[in-house]
């Protein structure tokens, strides 16, 4: 295709791009290098309904001068992403110094923001991807076995669990796996135990958080997964069975190539959406036991009555980063593709 | 006058209403409120818009539970997008950190002959916010289920409310009496804050950002903390205002440390039995280590007006805004809240939050770093919460992770 | 296709029909355990004392004498006026999926068409855009927005998911394109026909399905967006998911939590008809589709 075509076939999509994603992250990337300004601040005193105090407040015009002399605020280079809240190279360092044995170190390292968030990030991502990958293809296989008349209620059935909004969807879950509620009091029935909650320990915290992510985005793969089971052609399987390959032999020989492209397309959202998994930690509560970067990056935009930008802006490129690790292996494939078929 | 003598006041004040005549100010402007989304702020600026709608131009609400999170960005521009924000303690400050609202003093000397000097939010003699309704925790008990388990009298003081808990969980009642909102986040950074305020414990070192809080009353606050947590229901780090209300009201509760706003909705016939709701009784913030100091925190709303807008247009949002704030308004809303204003007359879900502000509990600190330290203290208790490390350890994250976003925020270098 | 090898009932049938018995349970089970608790008040729905009342209704029964009530729907509907949030959510769902589709087509068209190296680093760029937290973005685009007076109508909002779906869109109909044959539309040029309008005559044509089911997924993106409506839009403006979230209440006060469940179960009622109605398209689409990494 010659370029100018190419150009204005593209241009409106990557206008859009461009405008709302592309320079907000070039933005977001400039922010995270700076702090903001020294706030000028006052001892004052402050009466409310309850009483007076002495306080102190913002010298909002000093600061305000300040922040026109440089709007950007402090350069601070990586400093925002190395500090506490990040990747704590000062105190990594020192758990390093003053601990003996791997356990000590890493219950340390543990012990700090981004780690912790990362490591139950990367476990939901690894544990959660590969079930959703081989659930997903048993059951577009199993409904593509089905006569053709349930095949449509089926198919919508396996639907719900994305259609309903995950706001009210984890509200309901969240009830059900109380102690008092249905999950909840059937789990403490089938192991005679009173006590078992599933949102006081965090084991079980994660397991619940996983499950939940398996069923939430399994309708995402399966309905991929069942349609590319419709264009494996015909004549390979009619040739297989011939040959006297088993039905287990023909997924795992045959399907399972040809599907090849789709389980690549597929693991790349997944890969992508797992490590980006949030909304299942607010809707069961769970910041107790399990924290992601994407977490974080709530926090510290929502949670403090200032937003801190710089800190959610680091994070945010961290994110990506982390993403581009994860999907290398999956590029590089990608890139091949495309080299063998450009001419 | 205070909120004491208002709440006595109030009730032998009654229907000494103000004139139902509204000055709404300048005529012919824009009022554009923003205001999060609950019964009396519906009151307050639904009452504005009957009063001076009609003599205004525009008169619009917007009212969203996210108004905290745009609140900034919407006053920011010139003009602002609102020309009022109605605030509580914390947003008031978040406001002012940038310096989006104006002091309000000639208007309130202009419109406000009604009301009361304790409506007056004033930082170093400006008038920057009115507040007309507050809010606080207390404590709810059963007092069938005391009864039972032999406790004499409500719990007055924290030592009494663990001993009673004891007693309860002794005498078979309950495994689990107590419900707290100490979902990790906000919630558990605010029951930290008032045990902590009711130690006499102060945040920061005066006049300036750098943190106070490694002391012996902090791991005093944490230990009682910790206590507390024994007797609370297992799953209480995920647990926020509507589980507390809920286990209160399915009657699996007798000690509870909740929001006086819930106080209402737990008396009323629904969702409860009336085993439940006729045994609740509400009293006052219980006191904890010999001090006389209630643990709440307390709260206000309030109204504020926009810097970025022209000055009419301020005028006229505050006239008609503060033309609510009558007696007529608190009569036909008195049960939406705990009304500062003229005219309330406190039913017994507000007799919590009365005894609580009577007692002379604190204010949540209108400190301009305040958020950052509740936001430090939300995230790292829980692992002391957990029993995963000690109090020592856990104050020292606290420190740490404040003062990495004190840095961030310009606040401390 | 139904050969008598394939009729025979093999231990992988059975196994693999249990497996989708046992999905089907698992996934429709909170769906209609919600539907039937939408008739209930909130003290059954959301009993803390025996989640059986939830099935029974005991205090339904006494606080309305009657075993099940409409009264979530009744407010939500008449009461909150839940209408009005239905009705921006469809002209924000049907915008959204209808502009996403027009320039994802094209572009995912020329991706599909264009060997040159730049085409890979642009679905490379994409990848990079769609990482990017949404939650970050919506922060940054807040002041930008109220200076420009553009924030809270409902074109913003289109457009800011336009755009956030972008990448998505773009990477799943440029593996749709890769599977039409290129001589469809170089046939077409050498016939005369500009590139354009090869594509609109020849690529068009056959490209539906595929559209369809890359349409499905813009749609329930749209339809089911908090992060960006719930910061973008005023009051006024209300979508349906940032409206039930209003209903949940906030620390201090208590919400109406059986208007959000009512409001979500009539909000599933299009999306059933919906699906039922594309279906065939939707499987035909992905068929032809076969997205490829």
């Amino acid at each position: 295709m010659p370029n100018r075509t190419f150009f204005w076939f593209i241009l409106p999509t990557l206008t859009t791009m461009i405008l709302f994603i592309a320079l907000p992250i070039v933005s977001v990337f400039i922010q995270s290098l700076h702090i903001e300004h020294e706030q000028v601040i006052l001892v004052s005193e402050s009466c409310d309904p309850f009483g007076c105090t002495e306080t102190t407040s913002v010298d909002t015009e000093a600061t305000e001068k300040l922040r026109r002399e440089q709007p950007l605020g402090r350069f601070n280079g990586l400093g925002t992403y190395i500090n506490r809240s990040h990747l704590a190279f000062e105190e990594v360092r020192e758990a390093w110094g003053a601990t003996d044995t791997m356990g000590a170190f890493f219950s340390r390292i543990l012990n700090l923001p981004f780690y912790k968030a990362l490591a139950f990030t990367l476990t939901y991502t690894f544990v959660v991807t590969p079930f959703v990958l081989v659930l997903g293809l048993a059951i577009a296989v199993g409904i593509n076995n089905l006569p053709k008349l349930v095949k449509g209620p089926t198919i919508f059935v396996s639907l719900l669990p994305m259609i309903v909004t995950p706001l009210v969807g984890s509200l309901i879950l969240f009830w059900m796996v109380d102690g008092d509620g249905i999950i909840g009091a059937t789990l403490q029935r089938i192991y005679d135990d009173n006590a078992l909650s599933l949102k006081a320990s965090p084991a079980l915290t994660w397991i619940m958080l996983i499950v939940y992510g398996v069923w939430h985005i399994l309708p995402f793969s399966f309905i991929v997964f069942y349609a590319g089971l419709q264009t494996v052609p015909r004549e390979t399987l009619e040739s297989a069975m011939i040959d006297g390959a088993t039905k287990w032999q023909r997924i795992i020989h045959v399907i399972v190539p040809h599907l090849m492209p789709i389980v690549i397309f597929v693991t790349l959202i997944l890969l992508m959406d797992n490590f980006r998994v949030f909304e299942p930690i607010v809707g069961f509560s769970a910041e107790a036991h399990a924290q992601s970067l994407s977490w974080i990056i709530f926090k510290d935009l929502r949670e403090s009555a200032n937003p801190l930008y710089s800190s959610a802006g680091a994070t945010s490129m961290m994110t990506i980063l982390g993403v581009a690790i994860l999907l290398t292996p999956v590029l590089i494939r990608t890139w091949r593709d495309f080299r063998r078929r450009s001419p | 006058m205070s909120l004491r003598n208002l709440v006595i006041a109030g009730a032998v004040t009654g229907l000494m209403g103000s004139a139902a005549w509204a000055d709404c100010g300048p005529s012919g402007q824009s009022i554009r409120i923003l205001a999060s989304d609950f019964p009396a702020i519906h009151a307050v600026a639904g009452t504005a818009e009957a009063m001076c709608a009609g003599a205004a131009a525009e008169f619009t609400r917007n009212h969203t539970t996210e108004a905290r999170e745009i609140m900034n960005a919407a006053l920011t521009p010139n003009p602002a997008e609102y020309t009022s924000v109605i605030v509580a303690n914390s947003t008031l400050t978040q406001l002012m950190n940038d310096g989006l609202v104006r002091p309000l003093n000639d208007y309130v000397e202009k419109y406000g002959a009604h009301l009361e000097p304790h409506q007056m939010i004033t930082i170093d003699g400006n008038v920057m916010a009115v507040a007309f309704m507050a809010n606080s925790q207390h404590l709810f008990s059963r007092s069938d289920i005391l009864e039972k388990a032999g406790v004499s009298g409500i719990p007055s003081t924290y030592e009494e409310v663990l001993a009673a808990a004891e007693k309860i969980r002794a005498a078979g009642i309950m495994e689990h009496p107590l419900v707290m909102n100490m979902k990790v986040g906000w919630n558990v950074g605010e029951v930290f804050n008032m045990i902590y305020l009711a130690h006499g414990g102060e945040f920061f070192q005066p006049g300036s950002a750098a943190p106070a809080i490694n002391n012996e009353k902090a791991i005093a606050a944490l230990s009682i903390m910790r206590s507390l947590a024994e007797y609370a229901h297992p799953d209480h780090l995920t647990q926020a205002s509507n589980e507390t209300q809920g286990l209160w009201e399915a009657g699996q509760a007798a000690l509870g440390i909740m929001w006086g706003s819930r106080g209402g909705v737990i008396l009323d016939d629904e969702g409860s039995s009336e085993e439940v709701t006729s045994n609740t009784v509400l009293s006052g913030a219980p006191t904890v280590a010999g001090g006389s100091i209630p643990a709440a925190t307390l709260w206000w709303d309030g109204i504020t007006i926009a810097t970025n807008v022209g000055d009419a247009e301020a005028e006229a949002t505050f006239a008609a805004l503060v033309s609510a704030m009558t007696p007529e308004m608190v009569a036909e809303h008195n049960d939406d809240a705990v009304w500062l204003i003229d005219g309330f007359k406190p039913g017994p879900a507000a007799a919590g939050v009365a005894a609580t502000a009577t007692g002379g509990a604190m204010s949540y600190p209108m400190i301009p770093y305040i958020g950052l330290m509740h936001n430090a203290l939300g995230a790292e208790l829980v692992d002391f919460l957990k029993g995963a490390e000690g109090a020592e350890q856990a104050i020292a994250d606290v420190e740490a992770a404040y003062v990495t976003a004190a840095k961030e925020a310009g606040f401390l270098n | 296709m139904a050969t008598r090898a394939e009729s025979r009932i093999s231990p992988l049938v059975v196994i693999s029909t249990a497996l989708v018995a046992v999905w089907l349970v698992i996934a429709a089970f909170p769906f209609i355990w919600t539907l039937w608790g939408s008739f209930k008040v909130q003290g059954d729905f959301f009993s803390k004392a025996d989640w059986r009342n939830a099935l029974y209704g005991v205090h339904t029964i006494q606080e309305t004498g009657n075993a099940s009530t409409g009264a979530g729907y009744q407010g939500a509907w008449v009461q909150e006026e839940f209408y009005r949030a239905a009705m921006n959510t469809s002209i924000v769902v049907f915008f959204t999926v209808v502009i996403s589709l027009t320039i994802g087509t094209l572009g995912g068209f020329a991706l599909a068409r264009s060997g040159k190296r730049y085409a890979f680093w642009i679905l490379m760029a994409a990848l990079v855009f769609r990482a990017m937290p949404h939650i970050t973005l919506v922060s940054g685009y807040l002041l930008p927005f109220f200076e420009w007076n553009i924030w809270g109508i409902l074109p913003t909002t289109i457009v800011v998911l336009v755009a956030i779906n972008q990448p998505f869109t773009l990477w799943m109909l440029h593996s749709f394109f890769l599977n039409i044959p290129r001589e469809m539309d170089e046939s077409a040029m050498v016939d005369g026909c500009t590139r354009f309008q090869a594509f609109r005559y020849v690529i068009i044509p056959v490209m539906w399905p595929g559209v369809i089911t890359t349409g499905l997924f813009s749609f329930l993106l749209a339809y089911n967006d908090f992060a960006v409506t719930s910061m973008l839009l005023s009051e006024q403006n209300e979508t349906m998911i940032p409206k039930i979230a209003s209903f949940l209440g906030t620390t201090q006060v208590e919400g109406n939590v059986m208007f959000a469940v009512a409001a979500v179960v009539s909000a599933t009622a299009p999306l059933f008809m919906l699906v039922l109605f594309f279906q065939r398209q939707i499987v035909s689409g992905l068929t032809t589709g076969a997205v490829k990494g």
